[in-house]
């Protein structure tokens, strides 16, 4: 029982009007009301609105959730779409197979890996989830089942992967996983005190490591600017260790949501020093299990509730190579000098490997990742802030994690929208897509402009609502 | 471990299914959807399993009984424990009003299971091993205003899975009445959820532990045990004043 079908930043909130869950995979969509149009829901750990659908039907896959076949050979999985990224690694870790892609949390689903086309650690090496997706059945709303692959209804495939779930419901995909012979991790962590100390290591390491990630203390002063911790790690080769022995860790739980005094700017800062010196100076070395390493946050349920009932914007941009340096160091600076910071800043440096999403955000060059306690209007113009500095360089934002961005610049970011919006289902829509294309995607009206500004106005209504109750409390 | 599950279409069989899965168990499953059938077997093959089979039949045709039964023990070479999951949430509002949709769901919660526990009784005695599980509920323990007629048909079978064991614990063979209150299922997808429904998972996975480990009598979650002593310790003089 998820709280009603929020997403993990808990902002904007939005309201459903049904929720149908989908259970079995030869099941047909709802019959719906014309005028209102439906979106999957997987298991909502997008921050923002892309797994929203205000006022209309989010169609939940919670429990359609079954593997179909696996094949021992080639490591092929076939399952269905709400299948969990930890339900493939309790079953699979033990035969010695891993998942190609992870992102930090395994509480996703296929259905929402694949239309965010997720990346992990490992995009440097390896790309994005979709590049590892062979096939997927999509049900239409025209009650039609395509299967999709690069090489039949390649177009649709293409804009499934990163497709934001506006294609149809992915009913199941085939999946090509990875061998392992053990289920550990060589990790090392090395500090670093600057960017350029960042981007060497990272250059460095991107060759011999497969997973590499940087975590950084996005609060320091001037001199300090970018400094952190470098991790990165390689599957353990050594296969005398058992596929079954993982150390098993608790879990603990935030109950409910903290007060938002908790995250005055002060605390997060002395937090950001106090991590930043607890690393040892030099290189330390360790073998961990998988979980640990991939998945620290996973130990903490619900640790979005520490940012209390007003939520929580993630911003995550990626900045192209040409401009990395300069442009991540920009990014740090404002962020440095709005005083609002975040408690995880992550720094990667993204790879070459093109993915087949038409819409999918990665692209070579530097993602940085945080999260800020939503503040109000100070929140809202310091993303704006972000986003134009994003949008000088030729970068993105990612659409995984945005409640926020302007329909001009995410159609300067993701140019291939039209091309998305062309293969849409026309019954398929979210209130990240009416709110970054402007457009009523509410089934029926496509040509109505009247209807349009009714349904989007609704929606703006609805967050200024919002909005104005969050600068009351705060 | 060789396993018979009925109803096993049912959200909280399926996990229990998953868990021998995980055993390496031989399962027979039994429902009365094919293509649902299939996606569990599919399933349950890949996360371990040795041997799926199922048959589709209308467990309210109980004539078919001995058939399914049979077939069972015949494909899987014998039975180490069977599971009984089906059932029905009465709507007990058309029952009051409709004869034959009390028979309909007495047949559907009750008859059944009793007319299938009489041929399995027989067979486990005569293998002097195994175990019967049997999903009754919370709702058997006590005729309430709101769903006596699902609640009787589950009493009669606790009753009866009673009586069953008491005969069959002199053969060695154990029988395990399973207790759960809400259970957040599709049975039950159209009740407000609150703090008292447990997951699917959650009861899936206990009654996979109480058939390795057998027990007599298991509520699920184990609060619903203190709940219902209190609910049954209330005299009738009283309680009949009660709305709920
Ligand atoms: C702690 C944490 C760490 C994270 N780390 C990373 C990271 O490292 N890298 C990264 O890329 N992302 C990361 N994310 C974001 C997360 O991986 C994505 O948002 C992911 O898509 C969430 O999947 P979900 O199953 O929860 O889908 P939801 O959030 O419920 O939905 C996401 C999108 O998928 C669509 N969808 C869901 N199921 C289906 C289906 N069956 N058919 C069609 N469309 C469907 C929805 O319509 C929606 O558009 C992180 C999130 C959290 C909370
Ligand atoms: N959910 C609760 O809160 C709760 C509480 C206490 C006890 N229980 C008991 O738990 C058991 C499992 O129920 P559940 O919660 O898992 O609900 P469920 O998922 O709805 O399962 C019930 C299953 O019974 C099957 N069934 C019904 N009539 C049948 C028939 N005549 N022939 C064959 N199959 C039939 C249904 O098949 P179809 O899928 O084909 O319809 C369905 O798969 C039931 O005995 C129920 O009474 C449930």
């Amino acid at each position: 029982m998820r709280d009603n079908h929020q997403s993990w930043g808990s902002y904007p909130k939005a309201y459903p009007q049904h929720v149908h869950p989908i259970r079995w995979r030869h099941e047909a969509l709802p019959q719906t009301e014309r005028t209102t149009s439906v979106l999957p829901y997987g298991n909502g750990r997008s921050y923002g609105d892309s797994c929203q659908n205000n006022g209309a039907t989010l169609l939940t896959t919670h429990s359609l959730r079954r593997f179909i076949s696996f094949d021992h050979d080639t490591g092929v999985l076939r399952c269905e779409g709400g299948v969990l990224l930890a339900d493939i690694l309790d079953n699979f870790v033990p035969q010695g197979w891993f998942l190609p892609v992870t992102p930090g949390t395994k509480h996703v689903s296929i259905g929402g890996a694949i239309a965010n086309d997720v990346h992990g650690k490992n995009h440097h090496k390896a790309g994005t989830f979709g590049c590892h997706v062979r096939t997927v059945e999509l049900l239409r709303s025209t009650g039609e089942r395509i299967t999709c692959s690069p090489h039949h209804h390649s177009e649709l495939f293409r804009a499934t992967i990163g497709g934001l779930g506006l294609t149809g419901l992915i009913v199941w995909a085939d999946i090509q996983l990875k061998p392992i012979t053990s289920p550990l991790i060589d990790k090392e962590r090395i500090r670093f005190s600057g960017l350029d100390e960042f981007f060497d290591l990272s250059n460095q390491s991107n060759t011999s490591f497969e997973y590499t990630v940087g975590w950084i203390d996005c609060l320091a002063n001037q001199q300090h600017t970018g400094r952190g911790v470098f991790i990165r790690g390689n599957h353990c080769a050594d296969n005398a260790q058992s596929l079954t022995h993982i150390p098993r860790r608790t879990t603990l739980t935030v109950p409910f949501h903290l007060p938002s005094a908790v995250l005055h700017s002060g605390v997060i800062k002395i937090f950001n020093r106090v991590y930043y010196h607890l690393q040892p100076r030099q290189l330390t070395q360790a073998r961990i299990p998988y979980e640990k390493f991939f998945y620290p946050l996973d130990t903490i349920l619900h640790w979005n509730r520490l940012y209390g009932t007003r939520g929580f914007l993630q911003y995550q941009c990626v900045i192209p190579s040409r401009y990395e340096r300069e442009g991540i160091r920009d990014l740090l600076s404002v962020i440095q000098q709005s005083q609002q910071g975040s408690f995880l800043a992550v720094i990667k440096t993204f790879g070459a490997i093109q993915s087949p999403g038409l819409l999918s955000f990665p692209k070579p060059g530097t993602t940085l990742a945080l999260d800020f306690p939503f503040f109000g209007e100070q929140t809202l113009t310091l993303l704006t802030k972000l986003d134009s500095l994003v949008r000088e360089t030729g970068g993105a934002v990612y659409p995984a994690k945005d409640a926020h961005m302007s329909s001009e610049d995410f159609q300067a970011y993701f140019p291939a929208w039209h091309k998305i919006e062309q293969l849409r289902d026309p019954k398929f829509s979210s209130s990240f897509w009416r709110r970054v294309t402007r457009l009523n995607t509410t089934p029926q009206h496509s040509t109505k402009s009247e209807s349009y500004s009714l349904a989007t106005e609704k929606e703006q209504a609805f967050a200024h609502h919002s909005l104005f109750n969050n600068m009351n409390q705060a | 471990m060789n396993i018979l599950i009925i109803g096993a279409t049912s959200s909280i069989a399926q996990e229990t299914a998953k868990c021998f899965a995980l055993e390496g168990a031989r399962l027979y499953l039994a429902g009365r959807n094919l293509e649902k059938l299939q996606a569990i077997q599919g399933d349950v093959f890949v996360r371990g399993a040795k041997q799926v089979e199922a048959m589709a039949l209308d467990l309210c045709l109980l004539d078919q009984h001995e058939h399914l039964i049979t077939t069972a023990i015949h494909t899987l070479g014998r039975l180490d424990a069977v599971l009984i999951a089906h059932g029905t949430l009465s709507d007990q509002q058309i029952c009051e009003q409709s004869v034959s949709t009390t028979m309909q769901e007495l047949t559907t919660n009750c008859l059944s299971t009793i007319s299938l526990l009489t041929i399995l009784g027989n067979y486990f005695e005569e293998q002097g091993k195994g175990t019967i599980a049997v999903i009754s509920s919370v709702a058997g323990d006590r005729g309430r205003q709101s769903n006596y007629v699902y609640g009787t048909a589950k009493g009669a079978v606790t009753i009866f899975l009673q009586g069953l064991r008491n005969r069959l614990t002199q053969s060695g063979v154990s029988v395990l009445t399973v207790k759960p209150g809400f259970v957040d299922t599709p049975m039950t997808a159209y009740i407000r959820k609150n703090l008292l429904f447990a997951k699917s998972e959650t009861i899936g996975k206990h009654i996979h532990q109480a058939i390795k480990n057998p027990r007599d009598e298991v509520y699920m979650p184990w609060f619903w045990q203190p709940i219902m002593m209190l609910l049954r310790s209330i005299p009738e003089c009283m309680f009949k004043q009660l709305k709920f």
